[in-house]
């Protein structure tokens, strides 16, 4: 029987492992040396904040992987033989796979930033980095941090420190807050409800070194500028990349990540690459070649099984979408919105007075045609976007229904009125809503 | 505002304090007039007298009189005795007038018995009573079948033998309406009328240092959160930190707390009657000079508690128009239909019913005391009866197939409405396992087939004694099995033990819903309702979900939430009760409650394909999966 081998047990390789099983009676053996189990590393941070315990972020019970045949080995691999298809383990232990799918994950960003290495300075990513983030916390008196690098990962980072106390200082190189994402509007409602939180925001700022203590320890850093705050914890979080190190010396093709078709094989026979660490040459129409998301990591899992277990699948992941939170502001985004309008786009952008609600439509300026929405505050439905967008409705039709995509929760203020009624006035057009159909969102006629 | 927060928590220490100690400093004693002010209300001589003259004598002769006790325990284990010496005393008496007396019994046999045979006949029985006619017609009527006429005895020990056990059940029935029966009903009421002391004398200045700082020391606490805790939005930071919310040494003491006070108050209720003492001048409020029962204290402290803990709902969920509203509706109908409605429907003369309360939650609907209470109070009270049953059986399953059962257990139950309230910093304690889902579900409808085969009982049980009061044999008795017991047994297990002492004893240790989830058969009943016919559903926002657990955390029905939003399959689970709570948390924007179509396809399918994985979706189309285990 053929014998399936998963490096990494993130979303991506359990995933693919849960796939394969439900597809074929391969055995399946997942290796991972950060914890003995799967758990959401986006949920680090609640545990963190004492909103849940580590055992919560666990999204099966412990029995589930016996029951189903998938054997799980707490592990670091630290060499491949492709040639004789053989893994070796740092215990020592060797096991030959049948085939190989690497789900290795990402390591925080570490660009040669003097004294990196420093005690208290750290990223933010596994199971490891948050129990170095509890002592470094804990253990030490930490008053002042400083993040550097103003993405996602930063302002979690930022939050977690605020639930104790801790005053945040936020490094970005950026004019803006996560300016190669978010356009400049929907930037400024992040970083004004982080001043609510009093989050220091320090825009085109960069680090230029950290500096130790006696006992190698942060005690400050000081900015390209030559400004220097003195601080007891340094967040680094200015991106992630492949967590690749140990096959970067081997006949693995690699460059930011392992390389890998548009059926994420690999220049190796029989090895898959999937989820942070993939690096797509052939990714689909306005999509990029590394997308480090949870989401993309679950269906690249899903269509690897797929081509392991049935036959060869194309990754097509679709319509791009995302979702984050930023402190108390939730942000949804489906389709494409880039940070900078592009040639022959429109952007219609509507905010509420709070400063804490905005939607973002961008659709193309001839056609009419939707390419993608942001929204703030505003829960949108998955469902109606992915099909309006599928479908290339126009701005009108959109705005017509836009009722039909709110995904609020009930008695929740509505704002498609007060929408609509900017754009006609914007427009010179007479868009009437529509009532909620549920025959429409559901597609059924 | 810490400062404010930390004196809140002082006085609510202090009054809560003051009010465990309120129960330790109260003295009892009987003395003839506290008897006649608890048994003899009319000025003619009347039962009212007997009782007292009786319960004086049994106590003198105990000396008890004006004995000052200074604990209620020492005080309340004389009682059994006192009780037992005054019936005696009572029944003694009325055989003496209206009964055999041993004597009397001894002299029948002895002319009845002639040379070994048996000759008991009607002239013999006016040879014994020859003035007093009463009692030659009570043997007459009762031993005719006897007399030698009627009955031939082979031996005198078989007559004596009858005639024994029929005086005695003649004597038996004798006087019992002047007993005072030894139970928890009793000897509140006999323990509560003995009470002096401070707080017996200072009723309101023990409301105030108790109720009074209690609630000033919460809101104190409870209200610089708006500043505090920041701008509106989730607040669930440092909950499992805290060792009052993750089981931790304040979480065991309030359980404790809880634990001994249910137990108190459903079997030792006479224990309390210093707590039930301070309620006393708010009991007056309804009913001038009335004194406050431990359903009057529990009643006030449940919306004492709701109301405290429903500000602190408004001020944690301010972000959260549902979580408001939802809030404010429990809240009103636990005040207003509860506990107001309760007190003054009886001022009309009318039962006092909750008119919210469902069968089979409300499981004495059709017991024969509460059906007779209907029934004698006129129209109004057998259309409220009435309305008991159209509102369990149209209301409910009509507005769960809306709204799913949420409209009920979280928006219009008490008990759901002080899970909510007082219990939600502890939602995050319910178990996720499977196995507790599979103890649940066996739990659960084992209460409903229960609560079903009670109400059949106690049904049959009151229809014989309202349409048929002249049946012969017992009117409780169906298949060997008495009604009374079963439902003694029901309120017991399932009244009592489970909703009270396991359902909010239990709140730090197994959640806020324990009973909601594993016991209430109410819940169960709308639970299938909600399943299988309901337009109710969490929807899934397609492949948003982050499995990042929160709302399974924070679920307190313990539903693994999760479970179903990561295979983008909408949560539609006969245990959601619709708190709304997982949406709330949810980082991600994942799950909405809302009422939709009742298709099965939309509402509760597992997609084959997550929304997303389009490359996926296209070689899938044509072929189906295997579920997983």
């Amino acid at each position: 029987m053929k014998h399936v081998v998963i490096i990494g047990n993130g979303i991506a390789g359990i995933t693919a492992a849960r796939h394969i099983r439900k597809k074929s009676d391969f055995k399946i053996t997942v290796i991972s040396g950060e914890t003995d189990y799967f758990f959401s590393r986006t949920a680090l941070m609640y545990v963190f904040m004492g909103h849940m315990k580590f055992e919560h972020t666990k999204p099966y019970e412990d029995w589930f992987w016996k029951k189903n045949r998938i054997n799980l080995l707490k592990d670091w691999v630290i060499d491949v033989d492709f040639a004789l298809k053989k893994l070796v383990c740092q215990s020592g232990c060797n096991i030959e796979y049948d085939d190989l799918i690497l789900a290795l994950g990402s390591r925080p960003n570490r660009f040669g930033w003097k004294g990196q290495d420093l005690k208290g300075v750290q990223g933010l990513y596994s199971y490891q980095d948050l129990e170095l983030m509890e002592e470094n916390t804990t253990e030490h008196a930490v008053t002042r941090a400083v993040i550097v690098g103003g993405g996602l990962i930063g302002v979690e980072m930022a939050e977690m420190l605020l639930t104790r106390n801790i005053s945040v200082t936020f490094l970005v190189r950026e004019g803006r807050f996560w300016g190669n994402v978010l356009p400049a509007e929907e930037g400024a409602i992040v970083e004004r409800h982080m001043k609510e939180h009093c989050v220091e925001l320090q825009f085109n700022s960069e680090l230029e070194e950290i500096v130790s203590d006696d006992k190698g320890r942060v005690k400050s850093i000081r900015t390209k500028a030559g400004e220097e705050i003195s601080c007891q914890f340094v967040g680094l979080t200015a991106g992630v990349s492949p967590n690749i190190a140990f096959l970067k010396e081997s006949e693995l093709e690699t460059q930011r990540g392992v390389v890998v078709n548009k059926f994420l094989e690999t220049n190796q026979p029989n090895v898959y690459a999937i989820g942070d660490c993939a690096q797509n040459t052939e990714p689909v129409e306005g999509r990029r070649s590394l997308e480090q998301v949870w989401y993309t990591g679950r269906m690249m899992g899903e269509t690897v099984a797929n081509s392991i277990c049935k036959e060869k699948t194309a990754y097509n992941p679709g319509i791009w979408f995302n979702s984050a939170k930023f402190f108390d502001i939730e942000y949804q985004t489906y389709g494409t919105v880039l940070p900078d309008l592009q040639l022959g786009e429109r952007a219609f952008y509507w905010e509420d007075k709070t400063g804490k609600i905005c939607v973002k439509i961008v659709y193309d300026e001839s056609t009419n045609v939707v390419k993608g929405v942001n929204t703030f505050g505003i829960r949108m439905r998955h469902q109606v976007w992915n099909r309006w967008l599928h479908e290339k409705k126009s701005i009108l039709y959109v705005l017509e229904h836009l009722k039909d995509a709110n995904f609020d929760t009930e008695f929740y203020k509505k704002y498609e009125k007060d929408i609509v009624d900017k754009f006609n006035a914007e427009n010179a057009t007479s868009i009437v809503l529509k009532r909620r159909n549920w025959h429409r969102i559901l597609g059924a006629g | 505002m810490k400062s404010i927060r930390n004196i809140g928590l002082g006085l609510f220490l202090s009054g809560f304090s003051i009010f465990i100690a309120s129960l330790f400093i109260g003295k009892y004693s009987i003395s003839e007039e506290r008897l006649s002010n608890l048994y003899d209300s009319t000025e003619e001589i009347d039962k009212g007298d007997t009782i007292v003259a009786s319960l004086t004598k049994a106590a003198s002769e105990m000396g008890l009189i004006n004995k000052e006790f200074s604990s209620q325990f020492t005080f309340s284990s004389t009682l059994a005795e006192l009780f037992k010496k005054s019936n005696e005393s009572i029944a003694t008496q009325f055989i003496l007038d209206e009964g055999i007396t041993e004597e009397e019994m001894k002299g029948l046999i002895q002319i009845s018995i002639e040379s070994n045979s048996v000759v008991y006949s009607e002239s013999l029985v006016s040879v014994i009573f020859p003035e007093n006619k009463t009692k030659q017609k009570l043997l007459i009527d009762n031993t005719s079948w006897m007399f030698v006429e009627n009955k031939e005895y082979e031996n005198t020990a078989d007559f004596k033998n009858d005639l024994g056990n029929k005086v005695n059940e003649i004597n038996g029935k004798l006087g019992q309406e002047y007993f005072i029966w030894d139970n928890k009903y009793s000897r509140f009421d006999f323990v509560k009328a003995s009470l002096f002391g401070p707080v017996h004398d200072n009723k309101g200045l023990f409301l105030l240092l108790t109720f009074g700082l209690c609630i000033i020391g919460s809101l104190m606490y409870i209200l610089p959160g708006v500043v505090l805790m920041g701008g509106p939005g989730i607040k669930n930071d440092g909950i499992y930190h805290d060792a009052s919310t993750n089981r931790g040494w304040i979480g065991i003491l309030a359980f404790g707390f809880l634990f001994f006070f249910y137990i108190l108050l459903y079997f030792y209720p006479w224990l309390i009657v210093n707590w039930t003492s301070i309620v006393d001048p708010i009991k007056g409020l309804f009913v001038e000079g009335a004194v406050a029962s431990q359903w009057f204290l529990y009643g006030l402290l449940y919306c004492v508690a709701m109301i405290v803990m429903g500000i602190r709902m408004f001020v944690k969920y301010r972000n959260n128009r549902y979580q408001i509203i939802r809030t404010s509706s429990v809240l009103f109908f636990q005040i207003v239909f509860a506990f107001l409605l309760v007190e003054i429907l009886p001022l009309f003369d009318l039962p006092a019913m909750d008119l919210k309360n469902a069968w089979p939650l409300d499981f004495d609907m059709f017991f024969d005391w509460n059906v007779k209470g209907h029934l004698d109070a006129g129209t109004v009270g057998i259309f409220m009866f009435v309305w008991g049953i159209v509102f369990s059986v149209i209301v409910i399953p009509v507005m769960v197939y809306f709204y799913g059962k949420r409209w009920y257990c979280s928006w219009v139950c008490g008990c759901g409405g002080l899970a909510e309230t007082l219990g939600d910093p502890y939602r995050q304690l319910s178990d996720k396992r499977l196995i507790a889902w599979k103890i649940e579900r066996w739990m659960i409808y084992s209460v409903l087939v229960f609560a079903v085969i009670m109400t059949i009982f106690t049904g049959y049980h009151s229809y014989n004694e309202v349409i048929n009061p002249d049946m012969v044999g017992s009117k409780d008795v169906l298949f060997g099995l008495s009604a009374y017991n079963i439902r003694e047994w029901y309120g017991f297990l399932i009244g009592s033990i489970f909703a009270g002492v396991i359902g909010t004893g239990f709140y730090p240790i197994l959640g806020n819903r324990a009973w909601c989830r594993f016991g209430c058969p109410l819940a169960a009943y709308m639970g299938l309702v909600q399943r299988f016919k309901s337009r109710f559903r969490i929807t899934t926002n397609g492949g948003q979900c982050i499995s990042c657990g929160n709302c399974s955390t924070y679920c307190e029905q313990g539903i693994d939430v999760r479970a179903y939003a990561q295979k983008g399959q909408n949560i539609v689970r006969s245990s959601c009760v619709g708190c709304g709570v997982c949406s709330a948390v949810c980082p991600r924007g994942v799950l909405k409650l809302e009422n939709g179509t009742n298709d099965n396809w939309s509402r509760v399918e597992e997609p084959v394909i997550i929304i997303g994985n389009d490359g996926m979706l296209e070689v899938t189309r044509n072929a189906p999966e295997v579920a997983e285990q």
